[in-house]
């Protein structure tokens, strides 16, 4: 217990988020968030349906303003800088901040160009091929695909998509990558597969991961963070943050009853 | 009505009449089948007189002379039908109209996409959609009498009639279709792919040029090549502003005469039904045929070997 604490207090946060607040057009979708993303960790959200994980996900590589109407509140912070500070550019920061999505989507391209786009685009002037062989490595892929670098992304499997997917948002070496459902579309073996690579990569990387599934989060983050979404006198819906902590804690003794109710399935 | 307090037994408030569905299900399918047939019918019933007077044609002129003269002569006492001569004029006007159709349909496609504000794009889709309506013999003598003039002020030496200012004009008129199925091409790439590319900071432009176009491609080129077929056959545009002067060249500045052209002006003509010079219409129509069937199957093979699937 004592170490964990000191840990925690070591750790330096990759992303900060203070009261942020998003709203689609005039409604608040999600209130008040705050929560720090420790570096090298893996983060898990999860909550129930529509309580804003996505949302929360969208704005750290501010994905949220691609979608007309969005709009953040608030203040969220990487290595301290101000990621919606006047000036910053949102392509700066997607390059940072990778995303793997809930529905593989290779690029209509070959294995190889899946990868080889995003580093050219952002101006990769080492070895394409070694860059190409060492993404797909990481990404747990490259047995696979080795002998077909040349077929469309498209023809490999979902859980080979999937994989395809993450090792083309590490082939730009970004600081953080975000994941929103990533197994959800994918079979058991496939999942378990992705989340041993979620354990690879870690010591590289800052991973934050919204799920669905509770053995997930439990298996393989270090941190949970727990939202839920509450009625508004309007009618509507407005996701919060109920309780951030630990994973082991979240599950095993949380502070809050309607955590320790979602995590036993005993959610009403 | 008043709901009888006992429950009426389920069953017997479900009666189908289901051999009198089956009847008219019969009926319709025959009526549907017999519409189906006459279009199916008549069409075959074209090609085939098209091919029987073709035939007749062939009799007294050699097909290999037909592919290889390069004279189109009908009217002289030792006539010559070199088919190079007219299609040397419809693939010129063509090439013209496409390379002005492509670029500015496509262009406005990815515009009206990807840029465009939702406001003007209300305004603009409409107004192009009426670009497609306007009947081509005003777009005709739109080339003839303003676009032609005009390009003379530049080009001193451009007939009053030629090749240049009617395929520029043909360009306009199909860049609506190019437009409208490029920008069809391009709304169905998946949003998911577009939001990967930009997950990978692309910049709006690189994701365009890097993912959106290029999964649009086979959509692209289909539209491309349905316009250049579209251009091969029109025949108001260039009867009237490209002139009617069997020519074997690629000059865009002298007036020539394209396959469609030359159609008009027998079937307006008084050349004698049954003469050679007549059925060579026939022949004509039958080339620009098989020459418009050979780009839609292929574009038909292309859209089918390099459409993505994206599921
Ligand atoms: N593009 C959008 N436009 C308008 N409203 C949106 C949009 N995306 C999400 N919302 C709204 O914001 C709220 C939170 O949605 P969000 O997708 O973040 O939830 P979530 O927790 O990710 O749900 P799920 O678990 O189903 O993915 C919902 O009420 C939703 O209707
Ligand atoms: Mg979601």
């Amino acid at each position: 217990m004592i170490s964990d604490s000191m840990n925690q207090t070591l750790t330096e946060a990759a992303l900060r988020a203070q009261n942020v607040f998003v709203y689609y057009g005039s409604t608040l979708a999600v209130r008040d968030v705050t929560l720090d993303i420790p570096k090298n960790k893996i983060t898990a959200f999860i909550g129930p349906s529509g309580c804003g994980k996505s949302t929360i996900l969208r704005c750290f590589n501010r994905t949220n303003d691609l979608i007309s109407g969005a709009r953040v509140e608030g203040k969220i912070t990487f290595h301290g800088r101000d990621l919606y500070a006047k000036g910053v550019d949102p392509v700066e920061v997607r390059r940072r901040i990778g995303m793997v999505f809930q529905k593989p989507n290779p690029f209509p391209k070959s294995i190889y160009e899946n990868i080889a786009f995003g580093a050219r685009i952002n101006g990769y002037q080492g070895n394409m091929d070694e860059l190409v062989e060492q993404s797909l490595r990481s990404a747990a892929i490259w047995d696979e695909v080795k002998d077909k670098l040349k077929e469309s992304g498209l023809s490999l499997s979902g859980g080979q998509q999937q994989r395809l997917c993450i090792a083309r948002a590490i082939a730009i070496e970004p600081e953080i990558i975000l994941m929103d459902e990533p197994c959800s579309a994918l079979d058991p073996i496939s999942t378990l597969k992705v989340e041993e690579l979620m354990q690879q990569l870690k010591e590289r990387y800052t991973i934050v991961i919204v799920t669905h599934n509770m053995q997930q989060a439990s298996r393989v983050s270090d941190k949970t963070a727990f939202f839920n979404a509450e009625a508004t006198d309007k009618g509507g819906k407005v996701g919060y943050l109920v309780e951030y902590d630990d994973t082991s804690t979240i599950f095993s003794n949380p502070k809050q009853e309607y955590t320790r109710d979602y995590v036993s399935g005993r959610f009403g | 009505m008043t709901i009888s307090s006992s429950p009426p037994d389920p069953s017997s408030l479900w009666k189908p009449n289901r051999k009198a569905s089956k009847y008219v299900q019969r009926v319709v399918v025959w009526i549907f089948g017999a519409f189906a047939l006459v279009s199916v019918a008549t069409t075959f019933g074209i090609i085939m007189s098209l091919m029987l007077e073709t035939i007749n044609f062939f009799k007294t002129v050699p097909i290999w002379r037909f592919l290889t003269d390069t004279q189109w002569t009908p009217l002289f006492s030792n006539p010559q039908y070199g088919i190079l001569v007219l299609f040397s004029a419809t693939f010129l006007t063509a090439i013209i109209a496409i390379s002005v159709a492509l670029p500015l349909g496509l262009f406005s496609a990815i515009y009206l996409s990807e840029y465009a504000p939702p406001q003007l794009r209300k305004w603009l889709k409409p107004a192009l959609e009426i670009l497609a309506g306007v009947p081509t013999v005003v777009f005709g003598y739109f080339a003839l009498l303003l676009v032609t003039p005009f390009l003379q002020f530049f080009i001193p030496n451009l007939g009053g009639f030629n090749a240049l200012s009617a395929g520029l004009v043909l360009g306009v008129s199909i860049t609506p279709l190019v437009a409208s199925l490029s920008e069809d091409a391009i709304y169905a790439v998946p949003e998911s792919l577009q939001k990967g590319a930009y997950a990978l900071g692309c910049t709006k432009r690189e994701a365009i040029v890097g993912v959106i176009l290029p999964s649009a491609l086979s959509g692209i080129v289909a539209s491309c090549i349905l316009a250049i077929s579209r251009a091969l056959g029109e025949t108001m545009i260039v009867t009237l502003a490209a002139g009617q002067n069997p020519n074997l060249t690629l000059n865009p500045l002298v007036p020539i005469m394209t396959m469609t052209a030359y159609i008009v002006q027998v079937s307006l003509g008084d050349t004698p039904a049954g003469s050679i010079a007549f059925l060579s219409i026939f022949a004509v129509g039958m080339t620009l045929f098989i020459i418009t069937l050979i780009f839609n199957i292929f574009s038909f093979w292309f859209v089918r070997t390099f459409r993505e699937k994206y599921e």
